[in-house]
């Protein structure tokens, strides 16, 4: 327990330590919110499909806590340069507990970063609403704000499950990259964080859904704004996303300690 | 108090380390000595838990490191050929990690850091980012923390390269002040035939990953016909360069430091 605590600890102490780094984390996200926001607004509004800037909230802040949570994973690239992931790797205690700090400190993270891109949201004009049909009244909905918390936790730990399998196999600095341009950014920018995924052609749509993400942006949209992508009762929405998400971060958690579990030096 | 017998590891084609066995006596200071690539890393590697061997059995402590795991790292205290300190953390927090990942409770915890940190001279920089420490005091602080959790053994991998004379003479006085105090068995390797010859009651001479020559400086002397261990050591090796290629974590640090620079 003791070497799950003092992992997660550490994760956490970098994280309100390197404040400039947090902030500019921050950066992009804000840009992706503001910039395409307000830019593709008209069009978007145009479309009869309301506001861009409602629609892309839940996205950017998805977005914020996939970057985070899996960059937190791959950062373990570093600790095998530096040389502190060999300190880790001869403690006698299980690997699984060391690797299970590692990536709860940096979900943690990652959710503290998903809550402060909320927060810019929020400033930048997002509320969370109720569904609502076009042309009627549009009610405040606050109560969905610790409800989307729990997807901002899910998302979180799912990537930096994920990180973490890939911080376990990747040596340098090159594996990164490729992870970055043929992982990462695909994750991004098939999930829906940025266009509806309904009425898409259907090759696109199952390449959509075969990413995780995907359920992560659907259920705090689906929360935060009552927009679903499926076409179940709203519940049965939620509840699928949620047990994917679940699921998901069982798996990617389950081969992120068979990974470290081997790793040698 | 360390035992290894027929000890091999092979890569592909390339074998590290053939059939090697020796043994190593509760308290006593071991020297591996070797040229580049001569497998002293490799064997340290198998003897810590991180390399598992081709062929052969280890014991520490009476634990097979492969069998026990667990029961064996509590036992051994390790300075890598690297340094393996997090930057961005204190001296002190480093210490505080390794503690509470060897479960040491709080107050032995707390006691045993201060003194040795106090021994080490580190302990007015206790609160300091170790990444602002020189080469000297990061090797310290690793030495220090080798030896938190009281291990029976401390592996130390070329633990004094890049040190300058002083806190490489520092340095192993206060090895071989604790060597005496705690009776903590130590297996070193070095480039450095001076050190060996002060500090080791017994050296191995390991060349193409077979161990060539075993015994105390001066039998190893009087073995070759040498004046001076240095010149038992080339007797024993040949005067040939060895060369090593670049690793991964090589590469991936040089990168790391252009990348820092700009």
């Amino acid at each position: 327990m003791g070497a799950i605590y003092i992992m997660w600890l550490r994760e956490v102490k970098r994280y309100f330590r390197s404040k400039a780094q947090l902030i500019v984390s921050l950066g992009q996200p804000t840009l992706y919110l503001l910039a395409l926001g307000f830019g593709f607004g008209p069009v978007f509004a145009k479309a009869g499909a309301g506001s861009y800037i409602q629609f892309m909230a839940p996205g950017v802040v998805g977005m914020t806590v996939l970057f985070s949570s899996i960059f937190s994973g791959m950062a373990m690239l570093w600790d095998r340069q530096f040389g502190f992931l060999k300190e880790t790797l001869v403690a006698p205690v299980p690997r699984l507990h060391i690797i299970l700090g590692r990536t709860l400190g940096g979900a943690t993270v990652a959710s503290m970063q998903g809550l402060l891109m909320l927060i810019v949201c929020l400033v930048a004009g997002f509320r969370p609403v109720y569904a609502h049909a076009p042309g009627t009244a549009v009610e405040h909905n606050w109560l969905a704000i610790p409800v989307a918390v729990i997807f901002i936790l899910l998302i979180a730990l799912v990537f930096a499950a994920l990180g973490s399998s890939v911080g376990s196999t990747i040596k340098d600095m090159q594996g990164f990259q490729v992870l970055m341009n043929f992982m990462v950014m695909p994750i991004f920018f098939l999930s829906g964080a940025l266009y509806p995924l309904k009425g898409q052609s259907k090759v696109f749509s199952w390449i959509t859904h075969a990413d995780p993400l995907t359920y992560g942006i659907d259920g705090l949209r689906g929360v935060l704004i009552g927009n679903w992508q499926f076409n179940f009762s709203s519940q049965f929405n939620f509840a699928l996303d949620l047990g994917l998400l679940v699921a998901l971060a069982a798996l990617f958690l389950g081969t992120s300690a068979w990974l470290f579990s081997r790793i040698e030096v | 108090m360390i035992r290894v017998e027929n000890l091999t590891k092979t890569f592909d084609q390339f074998t590290a380390v053939k059939d090697i066995s020796f043994q190593v006596d509760a308290g006593e200071i071991f020297a591996f000595l070797g040229p580049n690539g001569a497998g002293k890393t490799t064997t340290i590697k198998m003897l810590t838990t991180l390399m598992r061997p081709t062929v052969g059995r280890i014991h520490l402590d009476g634990f097979d490191p492969w069998v026990k795991q667990r029961e064996a790292r509590q036992r051994f205290g390790i300075v890598f050929q690297d340094p393996s300190l997090d930057g961005e953390q204190t001296a002190y927090e480093n210490m505080e990690l390794h503690g509470i990942l060897y479960h040491l409770p709080k107050r032995v915890r707390v006691e045993r850091i201060e003194q040795l940190l106090k021994l080490f001279e580190l302990w007015e920089r206790r609160n300091d980012y170790v990444k602002t420490f020189s080469g000297g005091m990061k090797r310290r602080l690793e030495i220090a923390r080798g030896f938190l959790h009281t291990p029976k053994i401390l592996f130390l991998d070329e633990p004094t390269l890049g040190l300058d004379p002083q806190s490489r003479n520092q340095l192993w006085t206060h090895v071989k002040a604790i060597n005496e105090s705690e009776k903590t068995t130590v297996f070193l390797t070095t480039h450095y035939m001076d050190e060996a010859d002060r500090v080791a009651h017994r050296i191995a001479i390991m060349d193409h990953g077979a161990i060539v020559a075993i015994g105390t400086s001066a039998e190893l002397k009087a073995k070759t016909n040498t004046e001076s261990l240095e010149a038992a050591f080339l007797a024993l090796t040949g005067e040939s360069l060895r060369d090593e290629s670049a690793s991964s974590t090589d590469n991936l640090r040089r990168f790391a430091q252009m990348w820092q620079k700009r």
